[in-house]
């Protein structure tokens, strides 16, 4: 029988893995004083010299590890939302989990939370986050199919959504409104060890409950009836997927502001490198999500210009067209058939 | 009789005002294919459905084995029974091979980690079903008849000694419902219990060793096929004016048109 699919996943992860590995390095070595890769390796293990040690740790690592861990928390819950809905087109933030997080930060900026305590923002982004979550789960105990799930995502969005253009409008001042922009564009530069260690938990927890449930999205495929039919248990499932992508995102989103397109892309680019499984999809997903926003926030760095590029920014660009490129060979292929 | 493997008793379903099923009683046992007949509408899936617990009953009870279906976990039922969904989307453009190994789900077999048991399960689907060919092939880019014999094979490799299948030959040209149907005989005839929903009377008196027919949620009749469907019924069943004609290979029903008034 052949296996062909798997031959290539099998070595897929690893070259992946790797390959994040390599960006981060390359990530840390980039700048606008370039370090050679010899002191970045010799930094990263307490070797070399003080102002090196000190870039490298509290500077590009950071920022880099957190391009990365972003990058990989949206590309696993993007997958596994795509997987969950049975929708290419299904995004990590589809259940309103990133905008409710979003809205958390911007009510700490528009109170002026995080102009006393820096980490407000984060926390109030977290809450969000795990308030949408608690109520998209509850949600997901609830409906009878995976539509009822989807309008009421959709739901929490707008509403959290107008909300947050609401204290957009009632911005006491510019200053404020330009913080609150400025922060929804998506950023990871300035994040300290200390930012990630406030929302890696919170992300890790979230992957690692997506990870429980690839077997589930593999049988999704055959549709909601026939997994059933195979011994899933569709609202476990759902349950999970809808926490695992709230923790997850929500965690993302608190980290580094919203980054789109990363989440909708990646699982596309490497579904066609595992036989199309949504299940297998998921840790390719994640780890070549990583190395994409590492690269784009390389990009955002390097480039030129009076007002640092946004990661946001520079993620959309690349992938924007990315996904067009995918959408029209999908239809190409359609045609074909 | 031993205990059947499935079966429905007196069982009610209410969807609003309406009554889809009016205490329907159904069994199920080792070694039968049998033949859910009856108009649109009559309450066949539900009945189906219901038998797996995806349709709750507002009184009566359904059972597998002794036990009721909503009392095991989906892992338990899905070892008891396996189901063939009337609509089968696939969202993916796996492969053929990927698609019917995900019928040792329950098992914790999938691609790439299935056991010996698995793979054996596996091939003997496969082999059932004839699908040799078409193994490495993308689900999405076969025709209705292959896709067909797809998910029969992967519906057969869960290996579950019962099997409810809604309308497995729906929209498939004569040799294919005839393939489909031949396949579900031979695996009762290995001692499996098949329910399927079918239309096609014809299919039913040819490959089925009982039919149930049902119209507004109640049983008409239950029996074998060549004793059961007789015109008489049929146009209580479907309001239509049928004859069966007979020669020495089979039988076939034509259809003169809708039964006459008070018929």
């Amino acid at each position: 029988m052949s296996a062909g699919p798997t031959d290539h996943s099998r070595s897929l992860i690893p070259t992946l893995a790797v390959a994040s590995l390599v960006v981060v390095i390359l990530a840390c070595s980039l700048g606008e004083t370039p370090m050679a890769l010899s002191k970045v390796v010799a930094s990263l293990f307490g070797a070399g010299d003080a102002t090196s040690r000190t870039i490298l740790w509290s500077i590009r690592l950071p920022r880099a590890l957190a391009a990365w861990i972003v990058g990989a928390s949206l590309g696993l819950s993007g997958g596994a939302m795509q997987g969950l809905l049975r929708n290419p087109l299904a995004e990590p933030g589809v259940l309103g989990v990133s905008v409710t997080a979003s809205l958390g930060a911007v009510i700490a900026i528009y109170y002026g939370f995080s102009a006393s305590f820096a980490p407000a923002l984060q926390i109030g982004a977290v809450v969000g986050a795990l308030l949408a979550t608690a109520l998209i789960a509850f949600a997901a105990q609830r409906v009878r199919d995976m539509v009822g799930l989807i309008l009421i995502g959709v739901g929490l969005s707008s509403l959290a959504g107008a909300l947050l253009s609401l204290l957009m409008n009632l911005a006491p001042n510019p200053f404020t409104l330009n913080d609150m922009v400025s922060w929804l564009m998506g950023s990871v530069a300035n994040r300290s060890l200390a930012d990630i260690g406030l929302s890696g938990p919170i992300i890790a927890a979230g992957a690692l409950i997506l990870l429980m449930t690839r077997r589930g999205l593999s049988a999704l495929t055959l549709g909601e009836e026939a997994a059933y039919g195979l011994g899933l248990d569709l609202t476990r499932t759902r349950v999970l997927v809808a926490i695992g992508c709230g923790l997850a995102t929500g965690g993302s989103v608190a980290l580094a502001g919203a980054i789109g397109f990363v989440g909708i892309v990646t699982p596309h680019l490497v579904r066609p490198l595992v036989g199309s499984d949504p299940g297998r999809a998921l840790v390719p997903s994640a780890l070549a999500a990583g190395v994409l926003l590492v690269l784009a926030d390389i990009g955002a760095r390097l480039v030129p210009s009076d007002n640092e590029l946004k990661l946001g920014v520079v993620a959309a660009l690349v992938g924007a067209p990315i996904f067009l490129w995918i959408a029209a060979r999908r239809s190409a292929q359609g045609k074909a058939q | 009789m031993s205990l059947p493997l499935l079966s429905l008793q007196k069982a009610v379903v209410r969807r609003g005002q309406k009554e889809v099923l009016k205490g329907l009683s159904l069994d199920l046992y080792p070694g039968e294919l049998v033949g859910l007949l009856g108009p649109n509408g009559s309450g066949k899936t539900t009945a189906a459905r219901s038998l797996l617990g995806l349709v709750a009953l507002s009184s009566g009870s359904a059972l597998i084995g002794a036990d009721p279906v909503a009392s095991l976990s989906a892992t338990a039922r899905a070892r008891r029974v396996a189901y063939l969904p009337q609509s089968r989307p696939v969202a993916w453009p796996i492969a053929v091979h990927e698609a019917i190994a995900l019928g040792r789900f329950a098992y914790g077999g999938q691609t790439g980690r299935l056991s010996g048991l698995d793979q054996a399960a596996v091939d003997e689907a496969v082999e059932a079903c004839d699908l040799q060919q078409l193994l490495g092939r993308d689900i999405t880019t076969l025709s209705g008849g292959e896709a067909a014999r797809v998910h029969v094979a992967r519906a057969l490799a869960a290996k579950a000694p019962a099997l409810i299948a809604d309308e497995p030959t729906a929209a498939l040209d004569p040799l294919h419902q005839w393939t489909i149907m031949q396949v579900l005989a031979r695996q009762a005839g290995r001692g499996s219990g098949i329910l399927t929903v079918v239309h096609d009377v014809t299919l039913a008196v040819q490959f089925c060793t009982r039919v149930v027919v049902i119209k507004d949620g109640e049983c008409l009749a239950s029996g074998p096929p060549a004793e059961v469907l007789t015109p008489d019924l049929l146009a209580k069943a479907y309001g239509i004016d049928a004859r069966w004609t007979c020669d020495a290979d089979g039988s076939a029903l034509v259809v003169h048109g809708p039964a006459a008034q008070g018929a």
